[in-house]
Parts: C-alpha cells; structure tokens; sequence
C-alpha cells in the first residue's frame, strides 16, 4: 500500500468536506478496497472512512419501501426481520455475498459505488427498481445509476446516502458463483411487481449489470420458468475469462433466471 | 503516525501506526500477538481471523485506525482464564480439526463466532460458514466435526448451568 | 478395545496446543533485533532481455538499506539441482544455470531481478517503483507442444527446450510395440495431468543472521528438510561450510513437497545477512507464492493399453511431455521419471511397459513434487485409461480391474518397471471400498438424481505408490545427487525422559505425537516422557527430511535402530546392576528383570547409573545413553488401495458435485490411526480440488492467469463432503521394522481417477468419454454440449 492520510469523520457533513480533496477516496466496508490499496492499484491521498457514521446506517420502512442506510453491512440487511419479511430475497442475497467476515463488514454504500460487475448487490438494485440517494441531494433511479463495468452515476466526492427499495409481490436471486472468487459468474434478480417484471444480470455483462428486456416481457406475461423458453441471451458482449466463456455467461443467466423464477413461487 | 487505542484480549493497548498500518499488522508486529497469520493477500484464506466488537472480521481487511477503541479478541485470547484449552480449542484437538496449524487461529476465531450466532448448527451451516476460510491440510472433515462437536459441548454447559 | 497408548492409539496431537493458543512459532513470527526486510522485484514478463537497469535513485531512497542485483553476487553459484536424469542416448541432461537473481535475462513471470533491503517492508517496495528496468520482451513459450519444436528458447544449452528425453523400460520397447500391433483390443488415451498451485497456507519465508563474532550464518527458513538446504545452500551457492552455518525450520504451515527444494530467496537472505550486517527478513506474499513457489504436475501423455479378448493386460506404451517450468527446481527432474515411470504397472500385472518422456523447458514458474509427485500422474492415465478400456470392451470396469490384479500370492512382485512390490493385497482393498461405498444402491441413488434432473456417477480408482524413498545405492544409480537414508539420535536423560532428534521434520503430520508412541511403546514408558526434536541443524545430528511419505518408514526405523542401541546397551547396565548374565535380563513395560528369577530393576535406575557411573561395567560400555542411527531403507514401501466415489452432475450448468467419497487404504501398520485418516481427507481435499478445482493457467504470453485465490480455485469446505476412510486391510510393510508404508499422499493420488470416472459415468450416456481436468463447472458443460452436437 501507498501511505496515506487516515480521516474518520464522525458525521456525513465532515465526511462530505473531507471528500473534498480530489485525491481522497471513501472508505466503507473496504473488502475490495483494502485489497486494492494492496495491491498498489489505488493511491489516495486520503482514506476517508465512513464507518463512524451513524446517519448512514440503519433500516427503517419509508412510504411502502424498505429504506437501507449505504453504510449497512450485509449481515445486518441478511438479518433484518422487515427485509426478510418483505423483500426475502434481498436478504437472501445479502446472506450470500462473500463469507461472513466480508458481511460483517462489508456495506451496501461500498458494493454500489464500486459497481463491480461481478457483485450481487447491483442486481437487486436494478432488479427491485431501488433509488440511490447521494451527498449531493440526490435521487437516483438504479436504471439511471448503473454506466458500466465499475462506472456509476455518482460525480466526484459523491457519497451513496441510502437507497429505497420498492417491495415487489415476490423475487428472488440465484448466483452461480464463480468456484475462486465466489463472486458472481452470474447472477439473476427477479422481481414481480404489480403489472411488471424487472430481470437483472450481474457477472455476466462486460458493461456491468444489466436488464434484460426480453425476459421481463416474457415473464410479465406469464411468470413461470416455461415462460422463458426461447428466450436467449446472445454471448455478445458477455465476459469471457478462466471461468465462463460468453457462451457460457448467456446461458448460465438463462437457467439462474429459470430458477429465479421458480424460487420466487 | 497516529496513536490507535484499543482493548486486545481484555487489555487495554494503544500504540502509533500509519493510516495504511492493517489491524493484522498491529496485532503482529505491534503487540507482538503472532497468532493472527497471515495468508493471503486478497482477503480469502481466513488465517487472520479475529473479533472486533463481538463479530469475526479478516485481520488484514481492516485498517487499525478503524478499530479505535474497539474490543478486539484474538486467538491468544481464547483458552480459559486458567490456561486450559477453551471448549471450541478443545474440540479442535479432540477431533484432530488442525494439521500445520497455520489456518487453526482463523478457522477457531471464526467457530465461535457462527456458535455465538447458531448454537445448533447442521453439518451444511457450518460449512457454509466456512466459506471465507481456507484450510489446506485437513480437507475440513475434522475441523467440521470438532465445531459440531463444539456445539454440543456448548449446548451441554448451557443445559447444565439452567 | 481401541489402545489408549503406544503404537495403535489415537493419542491427541501434544503439538494442538501451541497452534490452538496462537503460540506456534512460524518462520514471519521470528524476529531478531535490528532486522531489515527485504523485498525481491520480480519480472513482470514470461521471457525477455534486460537491456537496461538502473539502481540508483532506489539505493537513495528513504529506508533502503542496500539494493542488489545479479552483478553483487558475482562468485556465488546458481541454486543447485539435486536429481541428474539420463537420456535415451546416454548423455546427462540439460542442466542450465538457475542464477539467485536474473543474469541478463528473465525466463518467467515472478523471475526476481533485484533485491531491495529496507528498514520496513514499505520502504522496500516503494524503492521497487525507483529501479529503472528495460526489459526487451521476447516471444514466450508456454505451451511444450510448442516448446519443443524449438523457435523460442529458453536456454542455449538446450535449443529444443528438451531437458532429457528419457526411456524406460529400453529393452521393453521392441516388446511392446510388437504386443500392441498384434493385440486384440488397443484403448488409447490422450490427457493432461494439470499444473496445480501448492499452496501451503503459510507462505514461504526466510530469516537471515549472521554472527561476524563467531562468523556463524543462522537462516531460519520454512522448509520440510533443513540440513538439505544446509548441505545445498552452503555447499553449491554461498560456500559456507557446514559448521558454520545453522539452519532451523520451525514451526511450519504446511509443505505438501513446495517446501522441499532450495530457493534461491533463501540462499540471497543469507548472503545478504552478512552484507548489510543485519538480520534480514522476507516473507512471500500470496502473490507472490503463485510466481515463485515450485508448482506440481503439468504433464501431457498419451496412453495405449493392449488387452487381449478376455481383457488380461498385455502391453502398456506411455509417452509424456513433462512441464520443468522455467529452470530446474531440486528434484524435479526425477518426478516424471524415477517416480512415474516405476509406477505404471499400477495394482496390476502388466507384463510388458515402455514410457518416453520429454521434460521441456517453458516460460513458467519451475514444476517439481507436489503431494505424490509422478505417482499421481501413473495412476491418472492408467485408471483413467483402464476405465476407457472397460467400457470400450463392455467390461465391468470392477472386473476388469481385479482380472488383471497382482495377486496375494504373487508377492514379492517384479515388476516389468524394475521395482519390486514386497507385499499387498488389492482384492481386500476393493471389496472394502465397494462395501463401505454400498454400491449395490447404487441404481436407485441414480434414479432418484435423475428425478432431481441431475446426473450421478459412480468413479473407482486404484493406486499404489512407492514411498518410503529410498534405498541409497538404489537411487544413487538412477541419478540422485544425495543419499536418501534418514538419521535419529535418542538421548535418555539421568533421570529417565526421552529427547529424540529427528531428520523428518515435521509441517502437520504431528511426528511430534506419533514417533513419541513408538519410543514410549518401545520403551514401556508414558508418551509425555518423550519429547521429540526436529528441524534444526544445530540440534540434530543430520536428516534428509520429510516428502514422499517418509517420515515413519525411514524416519521412525531409524529412531527404533536407536532405541534398540539403547534397550542393548541399558539390559547390560541392569545386568551388571543386578548381577546377571546380560543374556538373562528381559526388558518389558519400563523393568529389567532376571529371567527365572524376581530380581528387577526399572528403567529410571539404570538411566540414572548411565551418568551416575559409581557401579557400573564401566570396562564393558561407556557411561551415557544416547545413541544415533541412520537408517536405509531396503525397499521402497507400496501403499495402495482403493478409492470409490459417487458424483451428481448438473446438466444445466456443468456443476459437479461429490456426494460420497470413500478410500480403502492399505498402509501397512499404523501408528496413529487419527493422525493417518487425518492424512487421507488432506489428501482427499487436494486430490479433489486437482479433480474439479484447481487448474493453474497461463495465457500465451506467459502470463499468469490464476495468480491469486480469485482465479485459482481452492477446496473450501462446503465443496467436500463427509469422507469415509477405512485402513483395515492392512498388509505390513517386510521390510521395516515398523511394518509401516507412508500415508500421507495416498488420498491425493488415488483422488483424481476416482472423480473423473465418476463424471464421466454419469456423462457416458451423453457420449461423454473424456474430459481434462480439472472438470470446471465450464468444461463440463462444453463437453455436454460438444457431445450433443
């Protein structure tokens, strides 16, 4: 690691004003970040942690949506009574991100700034419809949030507040783990709601999560897994590496996609 | 530098560090506490595994300065007041759950942490569990029972003291 | 009754406690005052020149102690290859120089160029970024299907990239052509046995001290066998003679063979120890441990097995290019050979073997022993190729395998491939492994699969393995540069505990507890009076070190020749004690006695007269007791079993998933049977994840691919399952005194074939017959739909 200055603002206001500095970088749950900054690929000038505050953190239920603070760890959305109430497959997916001690410290903030194509959360964002909003006093809609393989709609010193996720009549997420990382070879969130369904992939796509239209107007039509034969990604564009060639990629998001929908009953 | 305060083990300990000085390497080369081990540097293996504020977290993906005034625990603060082996190190060497040993103060820290959360885990939970640790020597059959086995120790003392 | 002590008790590991408690003392735990650390720049390119490389503004940077390259070490030799292996035609095989740091040029990624010593790790590498390096990069050659057609080369002294191009058995050859001409059935076989990562959980790291008062070198090092490192680095490298160089393999996390050989951090630590006149330190990172520790495997063969119509063996030809990587790591060129070629006879009586095998030089990190080491590679392409056979003609592949067993009766066994088996029995094993896996249920465990939509398969393997390694004039005649014997010293101290050093390290095979069994066993005395000593040059009198499943097979026979010495020398202490014949005193549970007679004395009295010689023969023996053997072995020992699994496949998606493992192993006598199933399922785990896991891999560039845990996948525990392990059929070893044969790679051998049958079974119905490991959830798949299509 390059050496760098420590910041531990104690309030989203200081956080803001340290993130000032075009060179300092947020720190949230840092279990991709610290490895990172290992691996020299980053050099902050300043390392501004967030963990000290408590106006990011927290689930509370805000006009019908289940509101999720950025600064949230995975296991606290994984054992939250009113995400598993409401949205189980939110907290399904949270309970399955990483190992433990990533979701002890790993947070929804940290995964949705990162936008990394293979990450779990992205796909419920986008999937569920959820609103991120930022420092700056925005509202952002996931369909406008994602940009990209780790480009997201956030400007510069831009911190994720919270995001509000709409509760869908049922949805569930099925990962394919990659058998090294354990992140997302590919990941399907679906989401049924009145009148519409929302299909997400992550770790499939060169270009980040994405929806995908023709399964979501099959499925709107008739939600059940028969609905999606015939529907097929192709491989273009889709990641190819060790693991998955783009064939594979597009037809892994076909079955997980199956097999979200038959999870989600 | 900047001085980091912290409570290791039940003892309060401070000392100065760098912004990028990880909690693993205070432990280690601060404190002298070399039981945390390193053994990765993608945060995957587990070897680093220890407590902060009750919960399990990857020594080496967590910067010390992050743990100012936290309540750290590490594998040398595991066995009984006494010196005897607690009950999940116990199990471990009952059930011969350790080899090198390399791994053992991950996968222990890490045990408890899953029977502090689920005091009667099945064979399946506790090898979910065990997802963020890497064990090369045993092919994990004894680590899994010495922590089933754990469980039931646990179960058994909490049965006895009602 | 299970024992509770001795030999043939599960007596718990006395080593957990350290580990347990966090007081194990790893090579990265040692520190010494005033210690720099050191930091190796490594290429970041497969092949290249350097053509320009200036130090300068990093020796002036902040912190930096001193900064080194290959022109310091002038005078000092390369790191040494311990294995010479003979051509075809006669002639040694290609032995470039292996330099400590790159000498003008760079031969994989992970080749170090410099060494930066600094005050502080960061200090170090933030120097790395000064060093100004110009690299010329020259085409790689990674593939040895490509290496060996020459082109690109690595080293001049070798233009076709071809180390040795080896034949065994020579004579045969004629032979076997002739059989698999005329045979009735020919089942060929083309695979690859893949490149795996070892992948000890501790990385490697070294410590270096010099002592300009005594000038005395002290390198702690993780290593399986100090004095070889000893005798390698100080005879071959640095020129330190033996006297005045310690070094001390402490506590360490695990070797699986990738601690075995000399590496050149190491030999440049304690060099530099000296140079700077501080301790120095480097500790690998995992990153680093993918590009610098010696990987395993890595072959390509091609396999034909001539059957007659009742499927009996005729003929096996083999031939293999086998991977060294970049330059020759220790023992590696003996692995594909000595450890390979003598293995393919297998379990069975094969009359007639002939296998060519060409090591190439490529662009990759140098490929020596991992857990089994050329024993795996036999048994993969025989058991995978016997699997083929059976289905190709309509055989049970069970029946197949027993009609052409080597039978109890047959034993001792010669071998077509020169070694001779002392004893075994395969048909035990076979109808343990068959019983415990209940094969017979098998049918309705498929059927219930296929209603879940999955695929299920059932996978047998047999292996046997030559450990024990191994008689000294034997492997001094097939190229070994070393004696592979095994020393022990056992002192009984005045008031009667037990030190005894050994040379077989010890790295989780807990030799702490078992060779404390057998010494208390022997001597009628509490394992806790035993305390056993090793890793440590200063304290033990010499050692070859611990690999190929050695550690009791040689190891422990020289600590029972030691304590047999002691037993001797102590019966005439009592006997002179007691005033008897020396041939009247027995010695049984910790008392001498006059036979015939009640007359006896225990064992504390006469290790207390030992050194308290006021009534003593003292005309007839020296005071003391403690005595030092070195033990030969006569024979390799033979392990074998057999392994029976049970996979589903998931058609959808490729994934496969172990649902029952079982092994059947015969190890001769066992010591502690805990600690030895405990072997099995480490064994098990990587024979597994070699199955379906692991794969190192590298673009054509020679660039790393799977250079770090998250692209190479290693066994967690939810992808294994419960393994059932059963020793029962035992056949003791005859030729040592223990009757043991070695465990401890038996599960990573027999593993592999066992997995792979059982996919391919549950794949056949698809037209599946072969897929390379390691069997990715995405070659499964590609294979499922290449056989649709």
């Amino acid at each position: 690691m390059y050496a760098f200055d420590y910041a531990r603002p104690a309030s989203l206001a200081e956080a803001i004003e340290a993130m000032k500095d075009e060179d300092a970088k947020a720190l949230a749950g840092g279990q991709t970040l610290i490895p990172t900054l290992k691996q020299r690929l980053a050099s902050p000038t300043t390392l501004v942690d967030l963990n000290g505050i408590a106006e990011i953190k927290g689930i509370c239920l805000k006009d019908g949506m289940v509101a999720i603070g950025a600064g949230t760890r995975h296991a606290e959305v994984a054992d939250s009574a009113d995400v598993q109430r409401l949205i189980p497959a939110l907290a399904h997916l949270a309970a399955h991100i990483g190992d433990p001690q990533v979701r002890n410290r790993g947070t929804l903030g940290g995964s949705l700034a990162n936008n990394d194509p293979s990450a779990c959360y992205p796909a419920a964002v986008l999937g569920l419809g959820a609103t991120v909003h930022t420092s700056a006093g925005r509202a952002i809609a996931a369909d406008d949030y994602f940009q990209g393989m780790f480009e997201t709609a956030l400007g510069e010193g831009e911190l994720i507040t919270s995001v509000d996720f709409p509760v869908p009549e049922k949805a569930a997420y099925m990962k394919f783990v990659q058998p090294a990382s354990r992140f997302a070879l590919t990941g399907v969130f679906v989401a049924k709601f009145l009148g519409a369904v929302r299909v997400a992939v992550t770790g499939a796509s060169e270009s980040g999560v994405f929806r995908w239209p023709e399964a979501e107007k099959a499925l709107s039509a008739n939600f059940s897994a028969g609905a999606l034969d015939g529907v097929a990604l192709g491989a273009d564009g889709m990641i190819g590496d060790l693991h998955g060639t783009p064939e594979y990629r597009a037809h892994l998001a076909g079955v997980m996609a199956r097999r979200a929908v038959t999870a989600a009953g | 530098m900047t001085k980091v305060s912290m409570t290791v083990n039940g003892k309060a300990v401070s000392g100065d560090v760098e912004g990028r000085t990880l909690l693993v390497q205070f432990l280690r080369e601060g404190l002298g506490l070399t039981g945390t081990h390193v053994g990765c540097d993608t945060s995957q293996c587990g070897a680093c595994v220890v407590h902060v504020n009750g919960e399990s977290v990857k020594a080496c993906t967590i910067f010390a300065l992050g743990c100012e005034g936290a309540e750290v625990r590490t594998i040398e603060g595991m066995a009984n007041a006494d010196g005897s082996l607690g009950v999940i190190q116990a199990a471990f060497q009952e059930h011969h759950g350790l080899q090198c040993g390399f791994c053992t103060p991950g996968m222990v820290m890490s045990a408890a942490d899953l029977l502090s959360r689920n005091q009667n885990p099945t064979e399946r939970d506790v090898r979910e569990w065990l997802e963020g640790n890497i064990c090369r020597c045993t092919g994990y059959h004894n680590i899994v029972k010495s922590i089933m086995a754990a469980a039931a120790t646990l179960r058994g003392e909490q049965v006895a003291a009602e | 009754m299970p024992k509770d002590h001795g030999i043939g008790a599960s007596s718990k590991r006395r080593e957990d406690v350290r580990f347990l408690t966090g007081k194990g003392q790893y090579t990265d735990d040692i520190n010494r005052p005033g210690q720099a650390f050191c930091y190796f720049l490594r290429s970041n390119v497969a092949h290249g020149t350097i053509t320009s490389l200036d130090v300068s503004a990093a020796r002036d940077a902040k912190g930096v102690v001193g900064v080194f390259t290959s022109k310091d070490l002038e005078g000092l030799g390369g790191i040494p290859c311990g294995w010479e292996v003979t051509d075809k035609d006669g002639a040694p095989m290609k032995e470039p120089k292996h330099p400590i740091l790159a000498e003008g040029k760079v031969r994989h990624v992970g080749d170090p160029i410099v060494a930066i010593i600094a005050d502080s790790l960061a200090a170090g590498r933030d120097a790395a970024e000064l060093v100004e390096l110009e690299i010329d990069e020259l085409p790689a050659v990674v593939d040895m299907r490509e290496a060996i057609k020459g082109g690109t080369v690595l080293h001049d002294v070798a233009p076709d990239n071809i180390c040795y191009d080896w034949e065994f058995v020579a004579e045969n050859k004629a032979a076997v052509d002739e059989a698999i001409r005329n045979a009735h059935h020919v089942t060929t076989l083309e695979l690859v046995n893949n490149r795996l990562v070892p992948n000890a959980m501790e990385p490697r790291a070294a410590v270096g001290e010099y002592d300009a008062g005594r000038d005395e070198y002290t390198l702690w090092t993780t290593s399986q066998n100090p004095h070889v490192i000893r005798l390698l680095m100080g005879a071959f490298v640095l020129s330190i003679p033996e006297h005045k160089l310690r070094v001390v393999a402490p506590d360490v996390g695990g070797g699986f063979g990738s601690k075995i050989y000399h590496y050149a951090e190491e030999a440049f630590i304690t060099w530099v120890s000296k140079r700077v006149g501080r301790p120095v330190k480097w500790n690998a990172d995992r990153s680093e441990a993918f590009m610098s520790d010696a990987h395993g495997r890595d072959h390509v063969t091609k396999v034909e097995l001539a059957m007659d119509q009742e499927g009996n063996f005729l003929a096996l030809r083999s031939s293999t290019l086998a991977n060294m990587g970049a330059y020759l790591s220790t023992f590696a060129p003996c692995i594909p050979t000595w450890l390979h070629g003598t293995l393919l006879a297998g379990n069975y009586k094969t009359p007639l073997i002939f296998t060519n095998v060409k090591a190439v030089f490529t662009n990759t990190v140098p490929v020596d022993a991992y857990r089994g080491a050329g024993r795996p590679e036999a048994t993969y392409q025989l058991e995978r190729t016997i699997d083929k056979a059976a289905r190709e003609m309509g055989i049970d592949p069970v029946e197949l395998r027993r009609r052409n067993f080597v039978k109890p009766d047959q034993y001792p066994y010669q071998t077509p491939v020169a070694v001779i088996y002392d004893t075994g029995n395969y048909d035990a094993t076979l109808d343990k492994a068959l019983e415990l896996a209940d094969v017979r249920g098998f049918a309705e465990r498929k059927a219930d699969s296929a209603a879940r939509g999955k695929l299920r398969g059932l996978g047998i393997a047999n292996y046997i393995e030559a450990c024990g390694i191994a008689p000294s004039s034997l492997v001094g005649a097939l190229g070994a540069r070393a004696g592979l014997y095994e020393a022990a010293t056992v002192r009984v101290n005045p008031t009667g505990n037990v030190s005894v050093f050994t040379g077989s390290h010890s790295h989780g095979q807990g030799h702490e507890t078992t060779f404390a069994q057998v010494v208390a066993d022997m001597l009628g005395c509490e394992e806790a009076n035993v305390d056993i000593v090793h890793g440590d040059t200063s304290r033990i009198p010499f050692g070859m070190g611990t690999y190929g499943s050695r550690s009791l097979a040689v190891g422990g026979s020289a600590i029972v020749k030691s304590v047999e010495k002691i037993i001797t020398k102590a019966k005439k202490i009592a006997a002179h004690l007691l005033e008897a014949s020396e041939a009247d005193i027995t010695f049984a549970n910790g008392q001498f006695t006059v036979a015939g007679t009640d007359k006896a004395i225990d064992w504390g009295s006469v290790a207390l007269t030992a050194y308290v010689p006021h009534k003593y023969p003292i005309d007839d023996v020296e005071p003391g007791l403690e005595e030092t053997s070195f033990y030969d072995p006569a024979n390799f020992t033979y392990p074998a079993g057999t392994y029976v699994c049970e996979v589903e496949v998931d058609p959808d998606t490729g994934v496969v998933e172990v649902q029952s493992f079982v092994a059947a192993d015969d190890f001769g006598n066992v010591v502690n049977p805990m600690i030895v199933e405990g072997q099995v399922h480490g064994g098990l785990a990587q024979g597994i994840g070699q199955a379906i896991l692991e794969g190192c891999s590298y673009d054509e560039n020679g660039q790393l691919l799977s250079a770090s845990y998250m692209d190479y996948a290693m066994p967690r525990a939810a992808d294994l399952p419960m393994f059932v392990v059963d020793h029962s059929c035992n056949t003791p070893c005859t030729h040592n005194p223990l009757g043991v044969k070695g465990c401890g790679e038996a599960g990573a051998i027999g593993s592999p074939p066992a997995i792979v049958n059982a996919v391919i079974d549950a794949l056949s119905a698809h037209g599946v017959t072969h897929i390379d490991m390691p069997l990715t959830p995405r070659r499964v798949w590609e294979a499922i739909r290449a056989a649709r299509n």
